[in-house]
C-alpha cells in the first residue's frame, strides 16, 4: 500500500447524504477478477445519461474535476454494500481523500486499506468548507495526516482518526504482513481452544 | 470455535457482544495496535473473494484454515428455471469467468465450495443457517455486508472488504477494534399481518440508516423472543442497512431446536455439551450498553419503503412525506432527490400504486417461511395480469422443501416464476433485473437507486405484502384481503 502523508487539491463536491456503494460502483461492474479498470464506472448511473454521454450537470464531470484528489461529500458516505470495489474505482479517479460528516464503518476500513483518507468534520466544519467552495470552486485544500488538519482559504479544522490507521496509512503499512507476524500467537490461540466445527 | 466459557462468578457483568468478543481475542489490543480476533467460520462468494485469493498467490500464502472456511456461487449465479436437470449455460462471459475462477480457487486452496448445481448451494447467508454452520457464540465474517443475518444465532458476525477477505484466509484473524453495543429492546407483539420484516423496516425508520453506525445491535424483548429463527435472521439482516456493524439476538430453544439435527451442527455428547454453553450466551443483568432504544412492536403496520434507503420506509397506510417539513436543508434535498428518483409526489397515499414486478427472494427473505407466507396469500388466487412475479429461493435446500409442500405449484397456479435459488433480482448481477422507471415491490433488502437495474425502483416490504400487491397490481394491505 502506498502511504499518505499529506496533499493539497481541488475538490469535487457532491452534496448528497447516504451516498451508498451502489451508487459509488453499481453491482454489474463487480464481475472483475482483479482490482482494475474501475474508474470509468464510478458513478457511473449519475455520471452518464442513458446514451453513456457524461451529464454536464455532475460534478466528476466538471472541468478541472479529473485533477481533483479530494471529494467532498455529505453524511454517512459508503453505506449499504461492503464492496472494496467502492473504494477501487474512487482510488482510480485519483481521489484520495474523501471529506464528510460521518462514513459508514466498512467503507472506512476499505478506504484505509487502499491508502485513502477518509476525514470526517464536524457538521459546522463541514458547512463551512462547503460554503467556501461554493465560493470558490478551485479553492485549494491542506490536508495534513500527522496534524490530522485539513486547511483551506481560513479555514482550519482537526479531525480524528483511529491511532493504528494513521500509523499504517503515514508509513504504508503493509496489514496483513502485520497479522502473518502474528502466526505463532494464532497457532497458541487455536492450540488452547476447543477443536473448531468442521466445514468439511 | 466454539462458545465463550461460563463467566467465573467474579466477573463484572458482560453482554453477549462482550462475552464472545472476549472469547477470540488472540491477541488484545494496545496503545500500538487493535486486537487480534480469531474467525471461526469464514464463507466465501465469487464477488468479493478472487481478488483475495490473487493476493495469497502474490505471496505464496496458504489459506490458513480452509476447515473453517466455505464458499458457494450465489450473485451472478442465473435463476433460469433447469431444463432436465440441467442449468443454463451462462451468457454473461464475465460471470462466468469469476464463477469458474471461485471453483479454481477453492480447489487450489482445498477451500468446500458448494458450486451452481450443488444440492446445498444458495444465498450464502440461506445455507450457512440452514446447514449448521452457524452456531451460538461464533465469529462469522464474509466479503458481503448482509452478513449481520447471522447474528441471529447469537454469533458475533459482519461484512468484510475483500483486503479483509485476504486477511481472513491467510490467518484466519482480523485486526478490529471493540464495537460499542447497542441494545433494541423491542416490547409488545406483532399484530395481524406484521412480519419480522415490518419490524426491522419500522425500527431502521426510527433510529435512521446511521442509527447503529459503530455498534452492535443486540434485539431483545418479548417481540424478539417470539419470532422463529428465520424472522430472527430478517432481523440481524437488515442490521447493516441501519449502519450497525452487526446485529445480534442471545441464543435460547428456539436456536437450539432450529440448529439440532442439522449437517454441521455438533452431534450426540457434543450436542449435549455445546447447548450447555450456549446457555451462557446472554447479556448478564446489570451489563452496560453503550445505547439502548426501545420499540412497541404492538404499534406496527405493515411497513413499506417509499424512497431510495432503506430508512425511508412508512406503514403501508401511510402517505409520501413532504420534503419541506425536513429537519434540515440536506435532509430536505435527498428526500427530494429521492422522490423524483422513485417519481412520487409528497403526500400520495403509497396504497393503490401500481407495480410492474414483484420479487419474492435474497437473504432477508427466501427461507421457507418466507415462502410459506407469500405462498398461504396467493394459493387458489391469480396473479394481477400487470404484474410479473419472480418467486426465487434462497436455496436449493428451501426450493426442495417448498416443492415437497407443493409451494411450487400454488406459485406456478398463481402465474408466478418459479426458479433456482440465487441472489437475483436483489442485486441484478444476474440478468434477473428491472427496466429503468419500472416499480417492484421486493421482499429485498436495499432499495437504492438502481439497485434492481439501472433506473428500476424499489418498494421494500414483507412477503405477505408483496404477495398482496401481486394479487391486485397495485401496493396493498395484507390485511384487506378477504
Amino acid at each position: 500500500m502506498d502511504p499518505f502523508t499529506s496533499l493539497v487539491s481541488t475538490a469535487v463536491v457532491l452534496r448528497v447524504d447516504n451516498v451508498d456503494t451502489d451508487q459509488i460502483i453499481p453491482a454489474r461492474f463487480l464481475k472483475i477478477t482483479d482490482r482494475d479498470g474501475l474508474g470509468p464506472h464510478a458513478f457511473a448511473d449519475w455520471r452518464y445519461d442513458a446514451s453513456g454521454t457524461p451529464r454536464a450537470d455532475f460534478p466528476l464531470n466538471a472541468p478541472g474535476a479529473g485533477d481533483a484528489k479530494i471529494l467532498v461529500a455529505g453524511r454517512n458516505f459508503g453505506c449499504g454494500s461492503s464492496r472494496e470495489h467502492a473504494a477501487w474505482a474512487l482510488h482510480a479517479l485519483g481521489i484520495r481523500v474523501i471529506v464528510c460528516p460521518s462514513f459508514a464503518d466498512i467503507f472506512r476500513n476499505n478506504a484505509h486499506a487502499n491508502g485513502m483518507l477518509p476525514v470526517a468534520l464536524n457538521e459546522p466544519e463541514h458547512a463551512l468548507l462547503l460554503d467556501a467552495l461554493t465560493h470558490n470552486p478551485a479553492l485549494p485544500i491542506a490536508v495534513d495526516l500527522a496534524s490530522q488538519s485539513l486547511t483551506a482559504a481560513g479555514l482550519h479544522c482537526t479531525f480524528s482518526i483511529d491511532p493504528f490507521a494513521k500509523h499504517c496509512l503515514l508509513r504504508g503499512v503493509d496489514t496483513l504482513g502485520f497479522l502473518l507476524a502474528a502466526a505463532p500467537e494464532i497457532t497458541a490461540y487455536e492450540a488452547s481452544h476447543h477443536a473448531p466445527v468442521c466445514c468439511t | 470455535m466454539t462458545a465463550p466459557q461460563a463467566p467465573a462468578p467474579t466477573h463484572a457483568p458482560r453482554t453477549l457482544v462482550e462475552k464472545i468478543w472476549q472469547h477470540h481475542v488472540v491477541r488484545p489490543a494496545s496503545a500500538d495496535a487493535p486486537a487480534i480476533l480469531f474467525v471461526d467460520l469464514h464463507l466465501v462468494h465469487e464477488v468479493t473473494s478472487p481478488q483475495a485469493f490473487a493476493e495469497l498467490a502474490a505471496r505464496g500464502v496458504k489459506v490458513r484454515r480452509p476447515d473453517l472456511t466455505v464458499a458457494t456461487m450465489d450473485h451472478s449465479t442465473p435463476t433460469t428455471p433447469r431444463v432436465n436437470g440441467h442449468h443454463v449455460a451462462l451468457s454473461d462471459r464475465l460471470a462466468a469467468a469469476q464463477l469458474s475462477r471461485l471453483e479454481a480457487n477453492c480447489r487450489e486452496y482445498g477451500v468446500p465450495l458448494f458450486p451452481l448445481g450443488h444440492d446445498r448451494q444458495g444465498i450464502v447467508h440461506v445455507i450457512g443457517p440452514e446447514l449448521g454452520l452457524t452456531q451460538p457464540g461464533m465469529t462469522v465474517v464474509c466479503g458481503d455486508s448482509h452478513t449481520s443475518t447471522h447474528g441471529a444465532f447469537g454469533a458475533l458476525a459482519f461484512g468484510i472488504g475483500t483486503s479483509e477477505v485476504a486477511h481472513v484466509l491467510a490467518t484466519q484473524c482480523l485486526l478490529q477494534a471493540p464495537p460499542r453495543t447497542m441494545e433494541v429492546r423491542v416490547e409488545g407483539r406483532l399484530g395481524y399481518g406484521v412480519s419480522a420484516k415490518d419490524l426491522i423496516l419500522g425500527i431502521i425508520a426510527h433510529i435512521g440508516v446511521a442509527g447503529g453506525a459503530g455498534h452492535v445491535m443486540e434485539y431483545t424483548g418479548p417481540a424478539i423472543r417470539a419470532l422463529d429463527m428465520e424472522g430472527r435472521m430478517t432481523i440481524c439482516n437488515m442490521s447493516i442497512e441501519a449502519g450497525a456493524r452487526a446485529g445480534c439476538i442471545a441464543p435460547d430453544e428456539v436456536t437450539f431446536e432450529y440448529l439440532a439435527g442439522r449437517p454441521y451442527a455438533p452431534r450426540a455428547a457434543q450436542w449435549i455439551d455445546a447447548v450447555e454453553r450456549w446457555r451462557e450466551l446472554r447479556t448478564d443483568v446489570g451489563a452496560h450498553y453503550d445505547r439502548t432504544v426501545s420499540i412497541d412492536a404492538s404499534e406496527l403496520a405493515p411497513m413499506i419503503s417509499y424512497g431510495t434507503n432503506p430508512g425511508m420506509a412508512i406503514p403501508v397506510t401511510g402517505r409520501v412525506p413532504e420534503p419541506r417539513v425536513a429537519a434540515d436543508e440536506q435532509q430536505r434535498a435527498t428526500l427530494e432527490r429521492a422522490l423524483g428518483y422513485m417519481a412520487l409526489q409528497p403526500g400520495q397515499p403509497v396504497l393503490g400504486i401500481p407495480v410492474d414486478v414483484v420479487f419474492l427472494g435474497s437473504c432477508t427473505n427466501a427461507r421457507l417461511s418466507d415462502l410459506r407466507a407469500a405462498a398461504g396469500v396467493l394459493r387458489g388466487r391469480k396473479l394481477a395480469p400487470n404484474v410479473r412475479m419472480l418467486v426465487v429461493p434462497g436455496s436449493q435446500q428451501v426450493k426442495r422443501q417448498a416443492e415437497a409442500e407443493g409451494l411450487d405449484a400454488v406459485f406456478a397456479s398463481a402465474g408466478a416464476e418459479w426458479r433456482e435459488s440465487g441472489c437475483s433480482m436483489c442485486i441484478a448481477m444476474n440478468g434477473d433485473q428491472l427496466a429503468p422507471g419500472q416499480y417492484a415491490v421486493s421482499t429485498s433488502n436495499r432499495n437504492f437507486e438502481g439497485r434492481q437495474g439501472k433506473g428500476g425502483r424499489t418498494f421494500l416490504a414483507s412477503p405477505l405484502t408483496a404477495a398482496a400487491t401481486a394479487l391486485r397490481g397495485v401496493i396493498t394491505d395484507v390485511r384487506t384481503l378477504a
